[in-house]
């Protein structure tokens, strides 16, 4: 008579029924979730998959601790260097900037030309031979080249490509495409961003490439390995003080080492994404599970108090509504490492567009996926707490009462609105509003951030063209920036001028300096400006020009902030070229500048700082566009010229490399942002009908038609995002200027800014999203069985 | 069917003095104003009195769902007017079966699923199907409620109160939202379950035709016992008329 069946208890299943029962509620929450956690191990697991496959290489090739260059030493200082405390091993380079001459580019390309030790995996900053063959010693012409250098113009084996070394040009033959520690990142000293395609790394035989230069037996760059008791600042005061006399640049560590420097910031903002914008997803996430528990509770009520009056205890029930919780949090998560594994192992090939290693492989460790699952299962059972607590406050005695009605009055909202003739419906939707104010204020909160995280994502469409405009288009005005290969005497202006096509010039002058103040130092290139600039100007981040002052140092904020300074307050400047003075500058102005850290000076001042006459070392010239053929070929002929830099090949280089990632991570983020705003708005609509079916019903059991009764639900809806709409961009500025925070760094330092557009497309989205939900709702409403729903009242 | 149950032992229940005041705002309602009250194991008491008269409140005082203003209630040697809502829960869980005038069954579980939901959570049930052939509901088992009748919801909510079986009944208005050949089936089931498994049972109604079916009758008005009469027969509920 009594069947045995597999025994979960009726509590239980009483969950697995609701949950099934709310599935479509339940799955927008899981989908905000699902999407919080997306981001997170997608943006994560890049994180620690580039952290991981950096440590590895640096490991396996040995990245040297501490770099120096400096103008010439004999080869015996390094024995010196190899003597001195800390330090482990020491690897002596030449090392050469050079003007390539590409069969592909009208244009100059810029080379740096290293010197390779006799035979691979010896010295520090091994270089890694991916296709092809190391350098025959007894070929002087043979080169490896970098990766993506040889990918960007399609270097086969065996191409060969002319140089312009030390004024001569050589014809080279590349026997094999290579990458380095030292080269992860590729880009060319001073330069904001990196071109592939016009500047690459070639590495020769030592013996060739110090005979083209004069530096047989000597070096002029250093690698240094420390000992692991070693303090990185007393090996770089003791290689400073050794290299002095040889014309040494100042020592820097591993951390500002340039690729390793962009690298590490790279990585920095990938983690503080991989944590900022899950963690605003997760919260909107738990917010709108927040609304759904309680509302599903207070229809439940009757419910709750029957089961309390039937001895479950407080316990019971709150393991009850939480379990709900972890159900639709677990859900959302397994989708979420599912499709985060996904997007994670496609977003790690993006890196290497910018990032070379010998193997980039993606790996999705078991601590994120761990992480982001109980990340997500604390998120639901955070955002089931409150309605949790609300039901153990329901009394069992209720249980024993029919529900009263509830309480309305005749609002506020109505009061205002009482010239306008409101029919019995029309009352009914403001006093709905008005009776619930807070539930009312809630849901708009819900829409509202949805509106913010789609307005969030797409402002960064704005914020990459301030990027663009502001350094880029603002601060060089000028068609072309020629640099010469040493520091030349300021009449070359006036040679410069007699150039093919050059129309007007404007000195530049840039010299390598360790500013110090107090502790800390740093060392950069101090740029010298003219007077009131007209081409290469500096701009802060909204793309106002701001000219070196008379007197002092023009400082990015960042810069004065590493350093500790404040305009007024003195600085060192060290000279790390030529007769390595030092002078004393106070700072006269700062400038909240977007990219790198920079130090600019008036030229008068720079001459008189570092003791020469007036010197330049590069020219902003403008140029006659039908000319540019002549400009090139009269600069590869030129050997003081080391190369030319294009502004139209910057931006574009910019537009083609930089922006075209970050508008494909712009996109899914605001795909995501779509989703949250779909789940909030479905949810929140799909949530009142459920509350109201039996009133709707008998409405329609009164004579209303579909259409009317879809006006009281609906155009709730309609208030409530309306409502929504302006709260959410203000909400928005305030997610923006958080997530900014990741780009406040040494290489970026970009402000929130969002254009008119960018508020329309979030609007339009979030009323996409209401008048899709609105329509899944509205179905429903037209099917609404009048006498089940007049039945199955509890 | 007929004849006095044996009223031995201790009483279930002894309450005295039962007070009981609810402040709504300004507005001061006094639902009990000193109510003494027995019940012996095995009886069965109709509560009888008219709207506003104080039955729900005094059910729920002895229910542990609520608790006296002042007064006292004594269950065997629990005393339900000093216990916490945890042994207040522990007691209901333990001892008291509830039916309800609006059945309070779980919509989305089916009538042996809301039997179950007792018998999970208490020592030596009875099986959820035995519970449910009490009220004659056998071929019912896997109906969810909005499949049942507004009487045979009421019959699963009796099987639920009884499959514990509990030391004592309260129902409130078990009939209240039924019509009259239905109401009947609803206490048959009752009075067959206070007799076969001799559950001591207390009955609020506003019908004072139920009361024949009762050993005793307790009249409630404005917060007082207005009277007590015991019927010397137990009346079957068939041959009650209204």
């Amino acid at each position: 008579m009594v069947t045995r069946r597999p025994r979960i208890s009726a509590l239980n299943r009483k969950l697995l029924r609701d949950v099934w029962h709310m599935k479509g509620q339940a799955a927008a929450v899981a989908m905000v979730i699902a999407a919080g956690v997306t981001m997170f191990i997608a943006y994560f697991s890049n994180f620690e998959s580039l952290q991981r496959t950096r440590a590895t290489f640096y490991e396996r090739s040995q990245f040297a601790d501490v770099f120096a260059s400096l103008t010439r030493a004999p080869g015996r200082v390094a024995e010196q260097l190899a003597d001195l405390p800390g330090v482990a091993s020491v690897d002596t380079r030449v090392v050469t900037e050079v003007t390539l001459d590409l069969e592909d580019m009208r244009e100059p390309a810029s080379g740096r030309l290293v010197s390779l030790p006799s035979a691979a995996g010896v010295a520090l900053n091994q270089v890694y031979v991916r296709r092809g063959r190391w350098v025959d010693p007894a070929r002087p012409d043979e080169v490896l080249v970098s990766e993506r250098f040889a990918e960007a113009h399609g270097f086969d084996l065996g191409t060969r490509i002319t140089a312009l070394i030390n004024g001569r040009r050589r014809t080279l033959t590349i026997v094999g495409v290579a990458l380095s520690p030292e080269y992860v990142y590729a880009i060319r000293a001073g330069d904001l961003f990196p071109d592939f395609r016009r500047f690459g790394v070639l590495w020769m035989n030592r013996p060739a490439l110090a005979a083209a230069l004069d530096m047989t037996g000597g070096f002029n760059d250093v690698a240094v390995a420390m000992t692991a008791d070693a303090t990185e600042a007393e090996v770089i005061a003791g290689i400073d003080r050794l290299l002095e006399p040889y014309g040494g640049r100042g020592a820097i560590p591993q951390s500002l080492q340039l690729s390793a420097w962009m690298l590490n910031s790279e990585l920095a903002q990938l983690q503080t994404f991989g944590i900022v914008v899950p963690v605003i997803f997760l919260g909107v996430a738990a917010f709108i599970l927040h609304i759904s528990l309680s509302r599903m509770l207070t229809q439940q009520r009757p419910q709750v108090a029957t089961l309390k009056a039937l001895g479950y205890t407080n316990g019971e029930l709150a393991g009850h509504y939480i379990t709900w919780a972890l159900i639709v949090g677990t859900a959302g998560a397994s989708a979420g490492i599912v499709a985060g594994a996904w997007a994670g192992a496609g977003f790690i090939s993006l890196y290497n567009a910018y990032f070379r290693f010998p193997s980039l492989d993606y790996q999705l460790s078991i601590t994120v996926a761990v992480a982001s699952l109980t990340g997500s299962l604390v998120v639901a059972a955070l955002g089931a707490l409150a309605a949790v607590r609300r039901a153990v406050l329901v009394p069992p005695a209720e249980a024993m009462r029919p529900e009263s009605p509830r309480l309305y009055r005749v609002g506020v909202l109505e009061g205002m609105w009482r010239f306008v003739r409101l029919g019995a419906v029309g009352r009914m939707l403001l006093r709905n509003l008005a009776s619930q104010p807070v539930r009312a204020a809630m849901s708009t909160f819900g829409i509202a951030l949805a509106v913010a995280v789609i307005f969030v994502g797409l402002a960064f469409v704005n914020i990459m063209e301030t990027l663009i405009d502001g350094p880029l288009i603002q601060a060089m005005r000028q068609d072309a920036t020629i640099t010469l290969t040493s520091p030349t005497e300021d009449r070359a202006v006036f040679d410069a001028r007699h150039l093919p096509g050059v129309l007007e010039v404007e000195p530049l002058r840039s010299v390598p300096v360790r500013l110090r103040a107090g502790a800390r130092s740093r060392a950069l290139a101090l740029t010298g400006l003219s007077d009131a600039p007209r081409f290469s100007r500096v701009v802060d981040s909204n793309g106002r020009a701001i000219g070196p002052p008379l007197d002092g140092l023009l400082l990015s904020r960042k810069l004065a902030e590493v350093l500790g300074v404040e305009p007024g307050d003195p600085v060192d400047v060290e000279l790390l070229e030529g007769h390595r003075t030092t002078g004393r500058e106070h700072v006269g102005a700062l400038v909240d500048d977007a990219i790198g850290l920079n130090a600019y000076i008036r030229l008068d001042r720079l001459d008189r700082l570092v003791r020469s006459g007036p010197l330049v070392n590069g020219m902003a010239v403008t140029v006659d566009a039908a000319k540019y053929d002549d400009l090139f070929r009269a600069i590869t002929l030129t050997p003081a010229v080391a190369g030319i830099g294009l502004r139209q090949a910057a931006i574009q280089n910019f537009r083609d490399t930089m922006a075209e990632n970050m508008n494909l991570s712009i996109g899914i983020n605001v795909l995501f942002a779509a989703i949250i705003a779909f789940g909030v708005v479905y949810n929140s609509a799909r949530v009142s009908l459920s509350e109201r079916s039996h009133e709707l019903a008998s409405l329609r059991v009164l004579g209303f038609t579909r259409g009317e009764i879809s006006f009281i639900l609906l155009g709730e809806l309609t208030v409530l995002t309306a409502l929504a709409l302006p709260a959410g961009v203000i909400i928005g500025y305030g997610l923006g200027e958080a997530i900014m925070l990741a780009f406040d760094n040494e290489v970026y330092r970009l402000s929130f800014t969002a254009s008119a557009e960018t508020v329309a497309w979030s609007w339009l989205t979030v009323m996409a999203a209401t008048v899709l939900s609105a329509l899944l709702v509205r179905r429903r409403l037209d099917r609404l069985d009048l006498v089940a729903v007049l039945k199955a009242k509890e | 069917m007929t004849g006095t149950r044996a009223e031995s032992g201790a009483p279930v229940f002894i309450a005295r003095g039962l007070t009981k005041i609810y402040v709504m705002g300004e507005v001061t309602v006094h639902a009990l104003r000193g109510v003494d009250f027995d019940l012996s194991p095995g009886e069965l008491v109709v509560l009888l009195g008219p709207s506003g008269s104080g039955k729900s409140t005094l059910l729920n005082i002895l229910g542990g769902l609520d608790v006296p203003t002042a007064g006292t209630v004594l269950y065997g040697d629990h005393n339900l007017t000093t216990a916490g809502e945890a042994a207040l829960t522990q007691y209901r869980r333990e001892h008291v079966g509830f039916v309800f005038q609006f059945y309070n069954l779980i919509p989305s579980l089916t009538a042996r699923e809301n039997v179950a939901l007792v018998t999970d959570i208490v020592d030596s049930p009875m099986t959820p199907e035995a519970a449910l052939e009490m009220v004659g509901l056998s071929n019912r088992l896997d109906h969810f409620p909005s499949q049942l009748s507004g009487g045979e919801q009421q019959r699963v909510a009796i099987a639920r109160a009884i499959a514990k079986r509990p030391s004592v009944l309260l129902c409130d208005e078990p009939t209240g939202a039924l019509d009259l050949t239905t109401g009947m089936v609803v206490l048959d089931a009752l009075a067959r379950v206070n007799q076969d498994l001799g559950t001591a049972t207390v009955v609020i109604t506003h019908n004072a035709a139920v009361a024949g079916m009762a050993d005793r009758v307790v009249r409630l008005a404005d917060g007082v016992v207005a009277g007590i009469e015991r019927n010397a027969h137990r009346m079957a509920v068939r041959d009650l008329t209204w």
